[in-house]
């Protein structure tokens, strides 16, 4: 009996593991017939089908030098078509448009965040000469880089019908030219900026006590700040982190086929595109504060010096520093003896 | 009017690459640049076949959807063309095209490709018909001598087929019909979102 069983055990796997192999081996060659019923070894052919199921892309082989043609399809560009034409539009109008509706908002309700002790007279040295230069590089290039890399996405929506064809042509040629040459200067800005004040944009534990007082723009409080601010310092690994991605991700679309394939520089412009957007938003921010959003806060990268009162205000802790090494006029530094004349 | 259309018979072709040297020829393609070309599929293999590729002339083209400067345009005959007075070239048809039809004449400096090139299904471009202008950016415009492509044309097994869509599709379907078999018209699930029942 038990062996009678056994047997049986033995034929269903056999059977099993037939319709397995059965079902697994309709291939790519599939086996045809004549109209006569004949097998016809010319019929079995590969299936355009079956090559996109077995992957996203059909490829062969071909006698050209540039071996890139021998991929006969990729309908994966199709996904990349639909985030540069509906999601990359939408993602960059609301952040941008959102953007600016809040600093709008912010500006009606709160107005330019004043000195509150008027101006004192005296000034304090914030940012000198070679920081001032490599911030105003950076922006000018971030500027162009910005309107030139909108006009890709919003250009012949916004200003294709306004314009006409020939003149948007050569508009967007100078645009590509400089987003293309400006992203050098844009980028050695960048690493210049890391590096120059990587010392005061590492996080301390100020700037959990800054950031719950509202930083002193939302709120009337101001919390003691040295040098940088936690708002400050996320602006500059905004800078840092967006910059880089930026820059990587444009050379290798700016380089097509270095160390890349279609689909890596489709996902390079994915990255690039947002990015890139976020990043103009999050800029429309630093524009604001730096300028009509807070009274003295513009002479910082204008002048380079600021008043002592503002820096009170905004920047306790790094006035008392700069107090402690001597660097305004005023009052002496405590501790230290006047040398006698 | 028709709806021009490219159909490959991959189960016709030799992989000759005549249409890829008539296209050269007729146009006068600079080097470097294959508007039309072979690939072999499962080279060596058992259903090794062989397809000629180029622009397939898209329903709703990807090019032409994705363009910054609006450069596409689709003919009464639904050919797909362009101005290469306003292609910037900057590079994104090529990253949404499926076939790899766009090409550039300079690849890599500084992201200056030069103006795009594709297969015209030898219609020409914007300029008027058959002048010098249109040639040298272009080719020849056949469509307008009422000609067909010379790739087809001149395909030494008319595996390839250009023509109204209607009318390539029936040749083909008659085809499959008659030998009882056929491995599909390429790309037209892609091109055209439409295949030929057989």
């Amino acid at each position: 009996m038990t062996a009678f069983l056994a047997r049986i055990r033995a034929a269903v796997g056999v059977l099993a593991l037939l319709a397995i192999v059965v079902s697994v081996t309709p291939s790519s060659a599939q086996q045809q017939k004549n109209p006569d019923g004949s097998v016809n070894p010319t019929a079995s052919s590969v299936q355009e089908e079956q090559l996109f199921k077995e992957m996203n892309r059909i490829t062969g082989r071909c006698t050209l030098p540039d071996q890139k043609a021998c991929t006969l399809e990729q309908p994966a560009g199709r996904d990349w078509r639909y985030f540069h034409q509906v999601t990359l539009p939408w993602i960059a109008a609301i952040a941008i448009i959102a953007m600016l509706a809040i600093l709008t908002l912010f500006y009606l309700f709160r107005g330019m965040v004043k000195i509150e002790q008027g101006r004192s007279g005296r000034t304090i040295v914030r940012f000198n000469a070679l920081e001032r230069f490599v911030h105003w590089m950076t922006a000018v290039c971030f500027i162009i880089l910005a309107l030139s890399g909108l006009n890709i996405t919003f250009g012949k929506s916004l200003l294709l019908p306004l314009i006409g064809p020939e003149a948007f042509t050569d508009w967007s040629q100078w645009a590509k030219y400089a987003h293309n040459y400006l992203s050098f200067p844009f980028t050695i800005g960048v690493v210049l900026i890391f590096l120059m004040w990587i010392a005061g944009n590492l996080p301390s534990r100020g700037d959990i006590a800054w950031l719950k007082d509202g930083g002193g723009i939302v709120g009337d409080a101001h919390p003691p700040a040295q040098r940088f601010n936690a708002g400050q310092k996320m602006i500059y690994w905004i800078v840092v982190i967006g910059g880089t991605a930026v820059a990587v991700t444009g050379y290798l679309l700016m380089f097509p086929f270095w160390g890349t394939s279609i689909v890596g520089m489709q996902t390079a412009q994915v990255i690039h595109g947002i990015v890139g957007a976020l990043f103009v938003a999050a800029m429309l921010g630093h524009i604001y504060i730096g300028t009509i959003g807070m009274e003295g806060a513009f002479e910082a990268m204008g002048s380079g010096t600021v008043d002592e009162n503002w820096a009170k205000q905004h920047h306790s802790l790094w006035l008392e520093e700069e107090k402690a090494k001597g660097n305004i006029a005023g009052a002496p530094p405590p501790g230290r003896m006047q040398p006698a004349e | 009017m028709a709806r021009m259309k490219f159909l490959c018979d991959a189960d016709r072709c030799i992989e000759c690459n005549a249409c890829v040297t008539a296209c050269k020829n007729e146009h006068e393609v600079p080097w470097g640049i294959n508007r039309r070309r072979v690939v072999t599929i499962n080279d060596g293999k058992p259903g090794e076949r062989s397809v000629t590729m180029a622009c397939m002339h898209c329903t709703d083209a990807p090019c032409a959807a994705v363009c910054p400067v609006n450069c596409f345009y689709t003919t009464a005959d639904a050919v797909v063309l362009h101005s290469k007075d306003l292609c910037i070239g900057c590079g994104y048809c090529f990253y949404a095209c499926p076939f790899g039809a766009p090409q550039y004449p300079r690849v890599g400096n500084f992201g200056s490709r030069g103006k795009m090139d594709k297969c015209t299904f030898c219609a020409g471009g914007p300029e008027a018909d058959n002048t010098e202008a249109e040639f040298v950016k272009y080719g020849t415009n056949r469509l307008a001598e009422g000609k067909l492509p010379l790739c087809a044309e001149m395909c030494s097994t008319k595996s390839l087929l250009a023509g109204d869509g209607e009318i390539i599709a029936q040749i083909y379907r008659e085809r499959v019909v008659k030998r009882g078999y056929g491995s599909g018209a390429w790309g037209w699930r892609t091109a055209y979102r439409e295949t030929i029942a057989t």
